[in-house]
């Protein structure tokens, strides 16, 4: 009986993956290219025009200011600060912005109660707030942790909000109907649903969060990217000014990096991960 | 033999799967309430394949969820094995271990794999990964997608999906299988491979299953009977027993019996909907 319908071929037990795609290789080699000709061009203009090093320094001089930068302990010290910061921050506006979107998505209640100050909060201009901290806190780490976590706070919540109130009906049903307990709904159904937007939230927040303590050194204290940002400029070493932000993108680059490597660690099942 | 053991050994002194006295439900308060299901009395013996048949807003899939507890009725009484579903408001545990579900949607997480997902019951009820696993791959080969274990539901089509899904209500093993429309959402040969599949999993584990569905071709080639519910309220109609001896083939369809039944069942629907 059984015979009378074929069932689907078993699927060979590894799926051979085709060689490295040309769209995957491209950037590969576009990227590198278009750096080495904006370089280019940037050398060209400078010397060619003879512009003076105070406004555009060459390259060249960028490139040694930051590879100086590198052999200096007190740059590192300053990096270190601002990893610190945004690191710190980042995990209180994680841990905040989960928390109180799962119960904002879950209680009724509580979101209407919430939502006018949680949309005040968003439309303030928290940068505005900075000074305010730096009475408050002083100037050590602990107000550049605050304008880290208040900024990237944001995304967080709001995404987390969207990916609970998302979860499937029918998981549910699956779910209710397993008699699963309030924890199992919540570890096996909710978490794993919403972690897809929580992890967009992260990417936007972890980024928020460098600008934090960035600002946050600006304003306060001597230590940190930001402040020796200030002192570069005010010393009108313009180079190492340069330095400077080629160091801190680079941070960003590996922060940003370093939340896609979660996602698809963590997803690997969501389209988002790639394939 | 006493008479004491004569009692016993009785096939009827078993209780019926499923029994249900006087459910109804309502929706909604005052004046916008709607009444979805009128007082029914229905009694579902073990091992019977039961179709529930109707044109949209009859009730049925009401009624299949207050089977399978997801709703709670407004009024009457649900047994399950002769035990209530609910006891004060809540739902009692030892009757809703005896129930599975599958609905329209496969509704398979896709952060599980196939196996994952088939044994997902089992690990919300504490069993071991080996177990878990070994039952995952025995269900696989019952549902016919053998091999498929390591792959995510995306990578499935629809009707492998639907053989997951029902794999998964069935890992726990219940007594009692309920499915709402579990085919309904398929191309129509996929559905007629689904129907023998299903059949073959019916006579292969013996269980009692209660299906919705809206068409009377899949009601008459798989029900021993069928209950035809008319709507607002939606209550029982007339209930049709499918005399077609077993293992049917897709050839009953043109037996003089099959399109007898399914021509009555036209006619009823016709007149009450």
């Amino acid at each position: 009986m059984s015979d009378a319908i074929v069932s689907p071929a078993a699927p060979p037990a590894q799926a051979r993956r085709p060689a490295i795609s040309r769209a995957a290789l491209l950037p590969w080699i576009t990227t590198p290219a278009l750096v080495i000709a904006f370089v280019a061009l940037w050398h060209d203009y400078v010397t060619r025009n003879n512009v003076s090093a105070f406004i555009l320094p060459a390259p060249g001089s960028v490139w040694s200011a930051w590879v100086e930068m590198l052999w200096s302990s007190r740059a590192w010290g300053h990096t270190w600060m601002t990893v610190y910061a945004t690191l710190y921050g980042f995990a209180w506006a994680l841990v905040i912005g989960v928390g109180l979107g799962v119960a904002i998505a879950r209680v009724r209640w509580l979101e209407t109660t919430l939502n006018p100050f949680i949309v005040a909060t968003q439309v303030i201009p928290k940068v505005a707030l900075v000074p305010l901290f730096v009475v408050w806190f002083g100037f050590g780490i602990t107000s550049k942790v605050i304008v880290a976590a208040v900024l990237a706070f944001f995304p967080i919540l709001t995404n987390t909000v969207l990916g609970v109130k998302s979860i499937d009906a029918g998981h549910r049903d699956v779910m209710t109907s397993l008699n699963a307990t309030r924890w199992q709904i919540f570890r096996r159904l909710e978490l794993p649903s919403a972690l897809p937007y929580i992890l967009t939230g992260m990417e936007v927040g972890i980024v928020l969060a460098i600008i934090g303590a960035i600002v946050g050194e600006y304003l306060g204290g001597n230590n940190g990217l930001g402040a020796m940002l200030i002192a570069k400029m005010n010393a009108y070493e313009t180079d190492a000014l340069f330095a400077v932000v080629i160091h801190m993108t680079l941070l960003g680059f590996i922060f940003y990096f370093g939340i896609g490597a979660l996602r698809r660690m963590l997803i690997p099942w969501h389209q988002s991960s790639g394939r | 033999m006493s008479s004491v053991a004569r009692e016993i050994t009785r096939p009827d002194a078993a209780p019926a799967a499923i029994a249900m006295a006087g459910i109804e439900k309502w929706y909604g308060t005052g004046l916008s309430q709607v009444h979805a299901l009128a007082r029914t009395d229905l009694s579902v013996p073990q091992g019977e394949l039961l179709v529930l048949l109707g044109a949209s807003g009859c009730g049925k899939t009401t009624l299949l969820r207050m089977i399978g507890g997801l709703i709670e009725p407004t009024g009457g009484e649900m047994r399950i094995e002769g035990r209530p579903l609910w006891r004060d408001g809540r739902r009692q545990d030892e009757a809703v271990a005896e129930l599975g579900m599958v609905f329209q949607e496969a509704n398979l997480f896709p952060w599980l794999t196939i196996e994952g997902n088939i044994a997902l019951p089992l690990e919300l009820k504490g069993v071991g990964r080996s177990e878990r696993l070994a039952r995952a791959r025995e269900l696989t080969r019952l549902v016919g997608i053998g091999g498929f274990e390591a792959r995510w539901p995306k990578e499935l089509s629809g009707g492998m999906r639907q053989r997951a899904a029902i794999a998964r209500a069935l890992s726990y093993d219940p007594d009692i299988l309920l499915m709402d429309e579990p085919f309904g959402a398929l191309d129509a040969m996929t559905r007629d491979a689904m129907n023998l599949e299903l059949q073959r999993i019916w006579m292969e584990t013996g269980k009692t299953i209660v299906l919705v569905t809206h068409s009377i071709t899949e009601a008459v080639f798989l029900a021993d009977r069928i209950v035809l519910l008319s709507p607002r309220p939606g209550r029982i109609d007339t209930i049709v027993d499918v005399p077609i001896p077993r293992p049917r083939t897709l050839d009953a369809q043109s037996l003089p019996v099959f399109q007898d039944v399914a021509r009555r069942l036209r006619h009823r629907l016709n007149e009450i909907s």
